[in-house]
Parts: structure tokens; C-alpha cells; sequence
């Protein structure tokens, strides 16, 4: 009888093993299947912020926060395009100099120590930022100021700032309709520029920014519906200042519990900053999206994917080949130049100036002058001059 | 699970390496089960940062000398030196400067050979001097502005703001092409709005701007000098700077870096030197020389708390506790010249060595810690030099030449901009070269520049003008004035403000228009004499600018920036004449036309309630209305 007993809760125990063997494959496979579906092959980042002035340090506090969360789960500075139009951190009325803080009583540096601004001041404009989106850049643009995607690129773009119906201000100046924006992110889809894109914006009546949006595969988040305010946190009385907005303070939040291998999708996401925390009614779009919303991880647009390929093949090295010395030329003994050769410049010769054809106005003059002379003289007085 | 784990190893293996890594490199070790089956050792994962960021490989080659045992590595020809000086000022405040040095033994500009292999030298920079063949590039950063009369004379002058001046190779045939590319890609290693610099701020002077290297020829057609004083100098310029250090900021003095400190000051600049310098004390062939250089003030109130009492750990909020390894030498400087018997302040932890050095003019003693011998960091393996006073000093001696500038005038259509320099050794005169380069919307009359020294007339004895073209040059003038004994020279010149076109005013136009510090070249008497043995192994800090002869030393002078307004418009007027304009056509043509074409009915008052009803029942009876 006690023999049967244990055979059975051996029988029990063994089975409920092999159910969970049969479990965690099944976990790992729909993990790598997913791992192997998600379609892109790298990350990047495209986070703006478009308010000049000390009293917008909020808005640089959450472009900061963002770019903290999108560094920290593994996008690289190089993947990233970061655009500042102020600088909060060493403006002479931060009492803190070098650092931007997203929480009260400075505690949260979100400036950091490692931080590179790639935009920065007047250079952030709306010409520069659809360049930026579109690859349109001048030949001499260095690589840290291009968005160099291809078409298995998850980017992730982030504007903040002062916005209203259909429209994001860009430096107290000018504006950035939703309409153009549309029309960019068409030109980056002609151009396959990116393999999804993830739209996040924390303005004023954000949600009127991706209502034109239709190009596919763009999912968008916005921090407040038309007609509704977003607003701003809490202020810090020693800064003197609103330290972050409303949105971006619970998003970096609910980013700060997510790490590199986390599970977490976009309908948590969604449910980021409640209207009872909100005030403003945060709102989505997820209609051009292809996948479901449930499927896609946050980490497909704030971590960064690499894949690694082991392989088994020996990989020859050449020989280096041995450096030649340079050839001593015997030359004579070099010498530094005089800083201040008083005598050489008194009697310096001017410079030669380049001769440059005549200008269109003195041509323009002369041929008047001839034309007048010889309309009243006659044309019989040419032989003469020539 | 230990079952499991033998089947899925692979797996694991695919899922982990796909998870993300920190952008500094880590790297990935396989599971210990299956290494005989996964050819040996770590997947190297490196960082992709920008591939104009070198980094220093270290295992590299520490790989590839346990791989080739047969090879064996040449002799280094570059080396690196890193020193610090902190000199205590008279009005309490602290001056640090770092200077880091890499001397490489290399040929960028040789055609053949194309220079692959960097080891101490970024690559970066290695890169952008052989693409655009610059003989010497000067690159600086300034926060704030070095006040002469109470700090002294700093070891490397900075203006406010970013200033970069290059020397192009004799070779080259676009000069202005090449200058155009490179400010870019300085904005894109630097992370700076480098690429502002463009043909209307960027001159050519005529005699300032010496190349400070090796070399012969210097035609000035291949200088450009150009700078931008509103440019803002925070963390993202530091980060890149430091990479750029061998050992980057994680050993040696550039520990100390912490961007919360060094912001926290009165005065914070860094900067970038490359030029030709003598390989050996022959001097027959060059090798390359890059200097680094951070000059910082902490001042006495805001970080010094109003005590006078000054260590590493206040000025920095680190210790030191080890010397690059990739350093030849690694050492700090404490300026003791005031301090002969310890009777003014205090240092510890005291130095047994001393050393002097002939700078700016002066003999200085120095307390000298060797960072490279393990006694100086003593029994707490960290250095923490300590300053405390005890005494009060003596004034500062008066520099010899301190220049200001300010703008005069009232109204936003003139105005008129004095310079003053002043020179304040009792009985020599010496000449200056004053180097003004001012925006074109800014009309100079050039007929009221005078020069006059002790209220007489001061005429120079060279004086180049180039005037500015609208939108395509700034105006450049150079003059060499000889400074009498003991006295001020003033130079004035009275100007105009040009109304700019509304598309060319910034984002907040009443903040006013910077204009570049004035660039004062001179040379000064020395109290004492130079040495001009230039291949002699001296200091960094004292062996910046070559001296020529014993009895006076070059410097530069930067004037403070102005700041003027120019006449403004309101923006938000477009809007208000559109709406204003509207609204009267609307009203005022509106009538009109209504008058003219309305036709007028007669119409009868509605009846009341009752003859409504009276006629309703009157219509369905077909009897004729009331």
C-alpha cells in the first residue's frame, strides 16, 4: 500500500516535472520566435527639444529623461540624435551648474556626466529637424548629426516643447505643422528609412500631431487630446523653476523599472499617466501599425538589438609588415617661427589680392557708357579708339 | 535545471547575446559547458560610438602579443605627458591647469604612406589633420572671462566662447573649401555649433597668429581665424574632450573632471593645440604634438564656501589615486614662489622635491609631486593636496598688460568702441598687435579711428584694414602699436548699426548681437631671462609659446566680448497689421458695398399672437387675409 502510495507521487512529481520541461521550451521558443519576428536589426533615437528660455527647463528635463532611459537600456550615443534648443545646464541661473534635474530637492541628475548634444541652440529649427528625418543633409554634415537608418531601423522619436491644434513651436520662431510631419515620415517610408517608428510627443493638444500621420508602420503616443493642456509637475523652489511635465515625469517612471530583458509591451505603455494623474487624457494611435500593440516590446524601440552570429571558422590574420623608417633626410635645423616680428611687419609688402573678373554692375556701367557714346556719335568714331 | 541547461545552451546563448549591452564595451563569456564545441574565449563586444571617436584597444594588443610571439611590437614612437599647476591667486581664488601631451613621431601630411595605426593619439584628430592637410589647429572653449587684474596672467589665454584658428599646409589649393569642411567635422567631434563659422565671421589676419609650431613659410593666405563668442560651453563638450585623452577619465589626473565642479567656476576653459614640434633636441625633423589643456578658477565664495583653505578634494570632489599608466610623466605643480618659509599657507602633504621654471616673465619656485613613484600617494594610496592659509598676502604686482574694451554711445543708431590698453612697466615701451575683427552690421567709420596714448596722438606704425562686404565678410583691423611707458592707449572707432534682413535675427533678438574679443599679441618685458633653449626638458606649462630672446616674452591679451543691441523689430507686427488691416477693409468695404448694391423691401411688422392665429384659421377657411 505504501509502496503504491510513493510510486504515485513519484508518477505525480515526475509528470508535473516534464509538464514544466514542456513549458519553459514552449516559453523559450515563442520567445526566440519573437526574438526572430520583431523585423529590425538596430535602434535609434530622435529626441527634440524645440523651447529656448530658462523658464522651459522643463522641457530639456524631459528630452533628458528620455535620452537617460534610451542610454541606459543600450542605444549608443552614435544611434542617437539629440536636439537641445537651450542650455538649462550651464545657463548662468541654474544654481547647480552642469546638471538638469527631473525630480524636487535635486534628486535626479538626469544631465549627467556622459551626455552629447548633437543639436544644440540656434541649430535646432525645423529645417534642420526634417533634414534630420529625411537624410537630407549638406555633404559636410558629420556623422553624429545624421540620422543614418535603413530599413530594418526601429527609431523612436521624441518632441516636446509648446505645441497647439496641429502645430509644435520651434524656438519662440517659427512652427512645425502636422502636415509636414506627416509628409517627413512619408519621405522616410519612400525611402525605407526606418522598419517601425514609435512617435511620442508631450506638448499641448499633442494628439493633433499624428492625426495626419499615413504612412504605415508608425504607432504614436501623445501626452494630451485636442483642446486640453498638458501640464507641468512640480516645481523646484530652489531652481525656481517646473522641473518636468506631467507625461514625460510618469514615463520616466514606468521606464526606470524597465531593463534591458523586460517584458513589458506597448499596452502598458498605453496605460502610462492616467487622466487621475494626467489631468490631460494621454492618447494613442496604433491603426497603422501592423502588429498588434500587445506584441510589441518596449525594448523594440527604447533598448537597442544586437545580434551576435558565433562562428566556427579560423579567421587567417596577415602578417603585419615591418614599419620602414622614414628616410633621414638630412635637412637643415628647423626653427620656430617669430611671434612678433616687429621689423618683418612694419615693412611687410600688402597682400597680392586675387584679381577677380569685374563685377556685374561695372560691366553693366560701362557697356552704358559705350552705348551712349556711340549712339551720339556715330559708330564711324569706333576706328579711331580701336 | 541542469538537464535543460545542455540542450539549450545555444539558444541561451542567441537570446543573451541579443540582449542589449551598456554603450561602454562588455563582453560576453559563453556558458564554461560548451567550450570545447564554441571555438575558445570572449566575443569581443565593442562600443559603437561614432567611428570618429577613437578609442584606446588595449587588449587588442595584448591578444595580438600572445598570438604572434614571432612579431615583435617596434619601439613606441609617441609618448604622453599629463602635469597639473595649481596656483593660488591674490584674490583668494585657485587656478588649475591641466595640460595633457602627446608627442607622436608620424608624417600626416606625407603623400605615400597613409598613417593607419594610431596608439596614443586619437584618431579622430589623427584623420581630420591628414584630410585636410592643417599644419596646426587651435581649438579652445571658454566659460566666463579671465580677469587679468585680479587673477594675473594665465599659463594659455582663451577669449570667451569658442576661437579656432588653423594653419593650412602650403599644399593645399582651396583653402576656404577645406576650412568650410573642417569646422563641420570639428562641430561633430567637439559636439559644438561649430558650423556657424562661415565666411562672415571667419578672417584672414595679416600678421596675428604666428604659426606657434615649426616651419618657414608663413604666407598668410593658408590662416584662418575665426571665433564664436556665444557659443556655450557645458558637459557635451567635456565628454568628447576627454575621450580624446589616452587614458581617457578613468586613470591619471583627468579623474579629477567632474562636470559639476568644473562648471561651478569663475572660469573654465579647455582646449585643443596640434602643431609641428622639434623630434629631438637636433631638431632636424618634426614629430606631432597635441596638447590638451583645461585652465580652470575655482572661485573663493561660490565653491571655496569663503574659507581660505583649498584642497583636491574641495576644488575637484576627488583624490588622486594613481598616474595614467600610459604616461612618461605624470606630475603636480603648487606654485610656493609666496610662500618661501611657510609663513602664508600651509601644503600637505609636503614634497621633497622643488623645481623652478622662468614663466611669463617670472621666476617661479614649485612644489613638485611625482605621481609616477608610489611614495607620493603615502600610506592612504591617494594623494589630497591641501592648502591652508595663515597668513594674508601682499598685493599682486600690476601685469603689464591688461587691455579692456567697452561700446559708448546711446541710442540704437551709433555708437563708438574703445579699447584701452594699458601698460603699467615703469620704463619700457614695447609694441602690441591689436587684431579687431567686427561684424559686418556693424557700419565702422574707419576716418574716427584714432589711437592716443597719454592724450596725445599715437599713430602705428602698421595698420591693415580690410573692410566687410554686407552678409559675405567681417570687417578685420589689424594695427601695431608701440605702448609707451607707464600709461593708457585708448583706440576708438565710431559705427553704425545696419537694420537686418528679418529672416537673419536670432530666436531672441533682444538679447543683442556678441561681438569677438579683441586679440592683443605683444611682447613684454621679463623681470627675468628666458631661456630660448627650446629642446631643453622643461615644464609643459612654461614651454606653450617659443621664446626668441632673453628679455621678453610673448603673450596674448583677449578683451572682454560686447554685447550690442541692434535695432530690433517686433515680430508679432506682421500679425497685428494683417489683423488690423482685415478688419478695417472688411468693415470699411463692407458698407460701402452694401450701401451700393443692398435693395431695400418694405416689410410688414409680424402680427401678433392672435391675428397669427386669426389668420391661420382664415387661410384653411380660403377666406382673405387680415
Amino acid at each position: 500500500m505504501v509502496l503504491l502510495f510513493v510510486c504515485f507521487c513519484l508518477f505525480v512529481c515526475f509528470s508535473l516535472l516534464v509538464l514544466l520541461e514542456l513549458s519553459l521550451m514552449l516559453a523559450l521558443l515563442t520567445k526566440a520566435t519573437q526574438f526572430f519576428s520583431s523585423g529590425h536589426t538596430n535602434n535609434w533615437a530622435v529626441l527634440v527639444c524645440t523651447s529656448r528660455f530658462w523658464f522651459n527647463y522643463r522641457h530639456v528635463a524631459n528630452v533628458l529623461s528620455v535620452y537617460r532611459s534610451v542610454k541606459r537600456l543600450g542605444i549608443p550615443d552614435s544611434h542617437i540624435v539629440l536636439m537641445l534648443a537651450d542650455d538649462m545646464a550651464c545657463n548662468h541661473r541654474n544654481p547647480k551648474p552642469a546638471t538638469v534635474f527631473s525630480h524636487k530637492n535635486m534628486e535626479l541628475n538626469v544631465y549627467g556626466d556622459d551626455v552629447e548634444v548633437d543639436y544644440r541652440g540656434y541649430e535646432v529649427t525645423v529645417e534642420n529637424f526634417l533634414r534630420v528625418l529625411t537624410g537630407r543633409l549638406p555633404p559636410s554634415t558629420p556623422r553624429s548629426k545624421r540620422l543614418l537608418s535603413d530599413d530594418r531601423s526601429n527609431i523612436l522619436i521624441y518632441l516636446t516643447g509648446h505645441g497647439g491644434n496641429g502645430f509644435l513651436k520651434f524656438q519662440d520662431s517659427e512652427e512645425i505643422s502636422n502636415v509636414e510631419l506627416a509628409d517627413a515620415f512619408e519621405q522616410m517610408w519612400q525611402k525605407r528609412r526606418y522598419n517601425e517608428l514609435l512617435f511620442i510627443i508631450d506638448t499641448c493638444q499633442g494628439a493633433s500631431m499624428y492625426e495626419r500621420f499615413y504612412s504605415p508602420n508608425i504607432m504614436a503616443l501623445a501626452s494630451s487630446q485636442v483642446g486640453e493642456d498638458s501640464l507641468s509637475h512640480q516645481p523646484d523652489l530652489a531652481i525656481g523653476v517646473h522641473l518636468m511635465d506631467r507625461y514625460t515625469f510618469y514615463l520616466l517612471e514606468f521606464l526606470e523599472d524597465i531593463h534591458p530583458a523586460s517584458q513589458a509591451n506597448m499596452n502598458d505603455l498605453f496605460k502610462v499617466c492616467p487622466k487621475s494623474q494626467c489631468v490631460s487624457t494621454p492618447g494613442h494611435r496604433t491603426d497603422l501599425f501592423l502588429r498588434d500593440p500587445g506584441s510589441v516590446l518596449i525594448t523594440d524601440f527604447f533598448g537597442s538589438v544586437r545580434k551576435v552570429e558565433i562562428t566556427r571558422e579560423a579567421i587567417n590574420l596577415t602578417n603585419p609588415t615591418e614599419l620602414s623608417l622614414r628616410n633621414e633626410l638630412k635637412s637643415e635645423a628647423l626653427f620656430y617661427v617669430d611671434q612678433l616680428p616687429v621689423a618683418d611687419i612694419i615693412h611687410q609688402k600688402p597682400k597680392q589680392k586675387d584679381w577677380h573678373p569685374p563685377d556685374g554692375f561695372i560691366l553693366g556701367l560701362w557697356s552704358l557708357i559705350l552705348l551712349v557714346f556711340f549712339k551720339t556719335y556715330g559708330i564711324k568714331h569706333l576706328k579711331h579708339i580701336f | 535545471m541542469a538537464a535543460l541547461s545542455r540542450k539549450w545552451d545555444p539558444l541561451f546563448v542567441l537570446v543573451l547575446g541579443s540582449l542589449v549591452f551598456s554603450c561602454k564595451g562588455d563582453v560576453l563569456k559563453t556558458s564554461n559547458d560548451r567550450t570545447e564545441s564554441i571555438s575558445a574565449t570572449k566575443i569581443e563586444e565593442s562600443s559603437p560610438q561614432a567611428a570618429d571617436l577613437g578609442d584606446l584597444r588595449q587588449s587588442d594588443e595584448a591578444e595580438s602579443n600572445e598570438d604572434r610571439k614571432a612579431f615583435t611590437p617596434p619601439p613606441p614612437n609617441d609618448q604622453f605627458q599629463e602635469e597639473m599647476v595649481i596656483r593660488p591667486l591674490y584674490s583668494g581664488d585657485i587656478y588649475a591647469s591641466f595640460q595633457f601631451r602627446t608627442q607622436w613621431d608620424t608624417d600626416f601630411l606625407h603623400d605615400g604612406k597613409k598613417v593607419s595605426h594610431y596608439r596614443l593619439f586619437p584618431k579622430s584628430l589623427g584623420q581630420v589633420l591628414s584630410k585636410f592637410s592643417v599644419r596646426e589647429l587651435h581649438i579652445s572653449f571658454t566659460q566666463g572671462y579671465w580677469r587679468t587684474m585680479q587673477w594675473g596672467q594665465p599659463f594659455i589665454p582663451s577669449p570667451p566662447g569658442a576661437e579656432l584658428w588653423v594653419w593650412f599646409h602650403h599644399t593645399v589649393t582651396d583653402v576656404d573649401g577645406n576650412w568650410k569642411e573642417l569646422t563641420n567635422v570639428l562641430s561633430g567631434i567637439f559636439c559644438a555649433s561649430l558650423n556657424f563659422i562661415d565666411s562672415t565671421n571667419t578672417v584672414e589676419p595679416s600678421a596675428s597668429f604666428k604659426p606657434l609650431g615649426l616651419g618657414n613659410a608663413t604666407d598668410h593666405r593658408f590662416l584662418r581665424y575665426a571665433t564664436l563668442p556665444r557659443e556655450i560651453v557645458c558637459t557635451e563638450n567635456l565628454t568628447p574632450w576627454k575621450k580624446l585623452l589616452p587614458c581617457g577619465s578613468k586613470a591619471g589626473l583627468a579623474v579629477l573632471m567632474k562636470s559639476e565642479k568644473l562648471f561651478h567656476s569663475s572660469f573654465h576653459s579647455q582646449a585643443v593645440h596640434i602643431r609641428p614640434v622639434c623630434k629631438d633636441w637636433q631638431c632636424t625633423s618634426t614629430a606631432w604634438e597635441l596638447r590638451q589643456t583645461l585652465n580652470v578658477v575655482f572661485d573663493l565664495y561660490t565653491s571655496g564656501q569663503g574659507k581660505k583653505e583649498w584642497s583636491l578634494f574641495k576644488m575637484f570632489s576627488r583624490t588622486l589615486t594613481e598616474a595614467c599608466p600610459l604616461a612618461s610623466s605624470s606630475k603636480i605643480y603648487v606654485d610656493v614662489t609666496d610662500n618661501p618659509g611657510g609663513e602664508l599657507f600651509d601644503l600637505s602633504p609636503s614634497s621633497p622635491l622643488i623645481s623652478t621654471a622662468v614663466v611669463l616673465g617670472d621666476r617661479r619656485t614649485y612644489s613638485v609631486y611625482d605621481l609616477t613613484k608610489k611614495e607620493t600617494f603615502g600610506q592612504l594610496r591617494s594623494l589630497n593636496l591641501l592648502l591652508r592659509w595663515k597668513g594674508e598676502s601682499d598685493d599682486m604686482l600690476r601685469p603689464p598688460l591688461h587691455a579692456e574694451r567697452y561700446v559708448s554711445g546711446f541710442g540704437l543708431q551709433k555708437g563708438e568702441i574703445h579699447t584701452c590698453l594699458y601698460n603699467s612697466h615703469p620704463y619700457r615701451a614695447y609694441p602690441v598687435l591689436l587684431l579687431d575683427s567686427l561684424p559686418w552690421y556693424l557700419r565702422l567709420y574707419v576716418h574716427t579711428l584714432t589711437v592716443t596714448s597719454k592724450t596725445r596722438e599715437n599713430k602705428p606704425s602698421y595698420i591693415h584694414y580690410q573692410p566687410s562686404k554686407d552678409r559675405l565678410r567681417p570687417h578685420l583691423l589689424e594695427m601695431l602699436v608701440q605702448l609707451p611707458p607707464h600709461s593708457v592707449t585708448e583706440v576708438t572707432v565710431q559705427f553704425e548699426r545696419a537694420l537686418l534682413k528679418w529672416t537673419e535675427y536670432t530666436p531672441d533678438p533682444n538679447h543683442g548681437f556678441y561681438i569677438g574679443s579683441s586679440v592683443i599679441s605683444a611682447l613684454v618685458p621679463s623681470i627675468v631671462a628666458m631661456d630660448t633653449n627650446s629642446t631643453r626638458d622643461r615644464p609643459l606649462f612654461s614651454s606653450f609659446f617659443p621664446t626668441k630672446e632673453e628679455s621678453s616674452y610673448f603673450m596674448r591679451v583677449y578683451t572682454e566680448p560686447l554685447l550690442v543691441n541692434l535695432p530690433t523689430p517686433d515680430f508679432s507686427m506682421p500679425y497685428n497689421v494683417i489683423c488690423l488691416t482685415c478688419t478695417v477693409v472688411a468693415v470699411g468695404y463692407g458698407s460701402f458695398y452694401n450701401l451700393l448694391t443692398r435693395t431695400f423691401q418694405v416689410d410688414e411688422p409680424s402680427a401678433p399672437l392672435a391675428k397669427r392665429l386669426a389668420n391661420i384659421i382664415r387661410r384653411l377657411r380660403g377666406v382673405p387675409l387680415l
